[in-house]
């Protein structure tokens, strides 16, 4: 075996490309493993640890791009780099061959479009918040794609955009939708009269597939990062975003997502609150629905619920009628469960979930919490539950794959199926598991073939174990992904499909009840 | 202009990082120009800040 690297210096690619050449490149003749990644502290020590780490990229800094090869031989290697490098050719983003032509900053590109109204930054965490804030001195609004963002710089990028009447949509905002564009990791969704603010990323976009898919649609979909509600930064993202969608005539009825806000965030949502009469459902999963109702909000229990309450208030059905078109599927969730119930063995009964979206795995939790009394998760509703290594499920396990210990150095997991796809096999291969539990969240910006990515997975899952596979498309049928086959396709491989996270949990948990779970 | 000034306007995008935002907002017809985007060349973003400052920039 041998292991061969160049360093190229000073060039700059995303990381989705340089993880497309990578997958390439294991591919190639003689190769076992290879990897391309910039020269970050942790680059170096994922490469270390995969024996990838040569002696002279010890030395490369951050501007550099590492290359490694690990090979059968030393030819097989040396060949495969220079593959490498004919392929990064043909990705190289800023490449002069390229046809539409790229300024090299701000000023450059407002030259090309004077009338740019948004910026989007995915650019690394410690370099996201100056470029945002360039964008905000010239009175644009930002979406903030990118985390790891140094707190101080967070805050100052939000108190601006809050002073300046901009929107400043993030750090760490995966999703938003606005005036029908999908921004990020976003669906396609019908316009309507339903505008959303979401501090969770994965939440926004189950919501409005929800809304859009029950025949309802959005006016607005405003991300804010999971941290805006915290103390620290005092909702300032989040109250511009309401404040927006209450003066936009669009907006008839307004739904806010998030985990519960710190109570000072709230009491501020409120106030804001008291200044409409425009009704406003709220999905702050877990949260008391009396303090929900004291800032003067409609209280949902869940994503679906939310949704499902926002599109009966915008078509004036009464809420009645969707609470009881919930009660009924509930009935069929039950019998359903007590099916599935049967083919297991007496031996499984455990719950793993292996999750996407970050906000799926919490609602998930909130929600198998009284059937039960916890779950383990890399994430854990109460610190207690802590996995103490996410690799290896514990018990009732939920895992968030889209943490910073699975994300460094690779692109988040609704792009890159990778890992998720080997833990399927391992939990397969332990025979107390009852339930493997997946999210499949589509729309611009994830994966463009999931169907082919998953359902050989699920498939060979299937051939080592007879747990059962619940999976939950988050998705609209106009998303590039080919919904419907995508749904068809996981159906056959053996999985229960839903189209609702809220809805698949309730199936994973009448399943656990009736086994003793 | 405003967050709602927005809403009423046609949405068009300066796109700094991840090539593929761009591509899905071209899919969608929505007007993006994508910045060819490097690090700076100094890493230290306290050196730069005083460099900024120092220069009377802000």
């Amino acid at each position: 075996m041998a292991v061969k690297g160049v360093i190229k210096k000073g060039e700059y690619y995303d990381s989705v490309a340089l993880m497309l050449v990578a997958r390439e490149a294991t591919k190639l003749n003689g190769v076992e493993d290879a990897a391309l990644m910039i020269g970050t502290k942790e680059n170096k020590s994922i490469l270390e640890s995969s024996g990838l780490l040569i002696e002279e990229f010890k030395g490369a800094s951050e501007s550099d791009l590492l290359i490694a090869v690990k090979a059968k031989d030393e030819l097989l290697a040396i060949t495969a780099i220079q593959k490498v490098e004919e392929l990064l050719k043909t990705k190289n983003l800023g490449s002069r061959e390229s046809e539409e032509y790229m300024p090299k900053s701000l000023e450059g590109a407002l030259e090309i479009l004077p009338d740019a109204n948004m910026v989007i930054v995915s650019v690394a965490g410690r370099y996201a918040a100056r470029e945002a804030m360039k964008a905000l001195e010239h009175g644009l609004h930002v979406m903030i794609f990118s985390d790891n963002v140094p707190k101080d710089k967070a805050f100052e990028v939000k108190k601006y955009g809050r002073e300046h009447g901009l929107l400043v949509m993030g750090p760490d905002c995966g999703t938003a939708i606005i005036n029908g564009a999908p921004l990020g990791f976003a669906n396609v969704v019908n316009r309507g009269d339903i505008g959303i603010v979401s501090a969770a990323g994965t939440g926004l976009q189950e919501v409005s597939c929800i809304i859009s898919n029950a025949g309802g649609g959005i006016s607005q979909g405003i991300g804010t990062g999971g941290i805006d509600v915290k103390k620290d930064y005092q909702g300032m993202s989040f109250l511009t975003g309401l404040e927006a969608l209450i003066d936009d005539p669009e907006t008839k009825v307004i739904t806010l997502v998030s985990k519960p806000p710190h109570p000072e965030v709230l009491e501020k949502i409120g106030e804001i609150l008291k200044k409409t009469d425009k009704p406003v459902v709220a999905a702050f999963l877990g949260a008391d629905p009396e303090l929900v109702k004291k800032i003067g909000a409609i209280p949902a229990k869940d994503l679906e619920h939310a949704s499902l309450l926002a599109v009966s208030i915008s078509k004036g059905i009464s809420m009645e009628d969707f609470e009881k078109e919930i009660g009924r599927k509930d009935g069929e969730l039950k019998e359903l469960a007590s099916q599935l119930a049967r083919k297991l063995t007496g031996e499984q009964k455990y719950f793993r979930g292996l999750f996407q979206g970050g906000t799926l795995v919490y609602e998930t939790q909130v929600l198998l919490k009284d059937i039960l009394g916890g779950i383990n998760s890399n994430a854990p509703l109460d610190p207690s539950l802590k996995l103490e290594d996410s690799w290896k499920s514990v018990g009732h396990t939920a895992v968030d794959l889209g943490e910073d210990e699975f994300t460094v150095g690779r692109p988040h997991p609704q792009i890159d199926f990778e890992l998720r796809n080997k833990r399927i096999l391992n939990e397969a291969n332990d025979p107390t598991v009852a339930i493997i539990y997946l999210d499949v969240v589509i729309g611009y910006g994830t994966n463009p073939n999931p169907a082919e990515e998953l359902t050989p997975v699920i498939k060979k899952a299937r051939e080592i174990s007879n747990a059962i596979i619940i999976a939950t498309v988050t998705g609209t049928d106009k998303d590039p992904q080919d919904k419907a086959k995508l749904i068809s396709m996981l159906k056959d491989a053996g999985a229960v499909v839903f189209e609702r996270n809220a809805s698949a949990t309730r199936l994973a948990g009448y399943i656990l009840k009736s086994i003793g779970g | 202009m405003l967050a709602n000034e927005l809403f009423k306007k046609e949405l068009k995008v300066i796109n700094i990082g991840l090539l593929s935002f761009k591509e899905s907002l071209d899919k969608e017809g929505v007007k993006t120009i994508q910045i060819d985007w490097k690090p700076p060349a100094t890493e230290d973003e306290e050196t730069l800040d005083a460099l900024k400052k120092l220069l009377g920039n802000k």
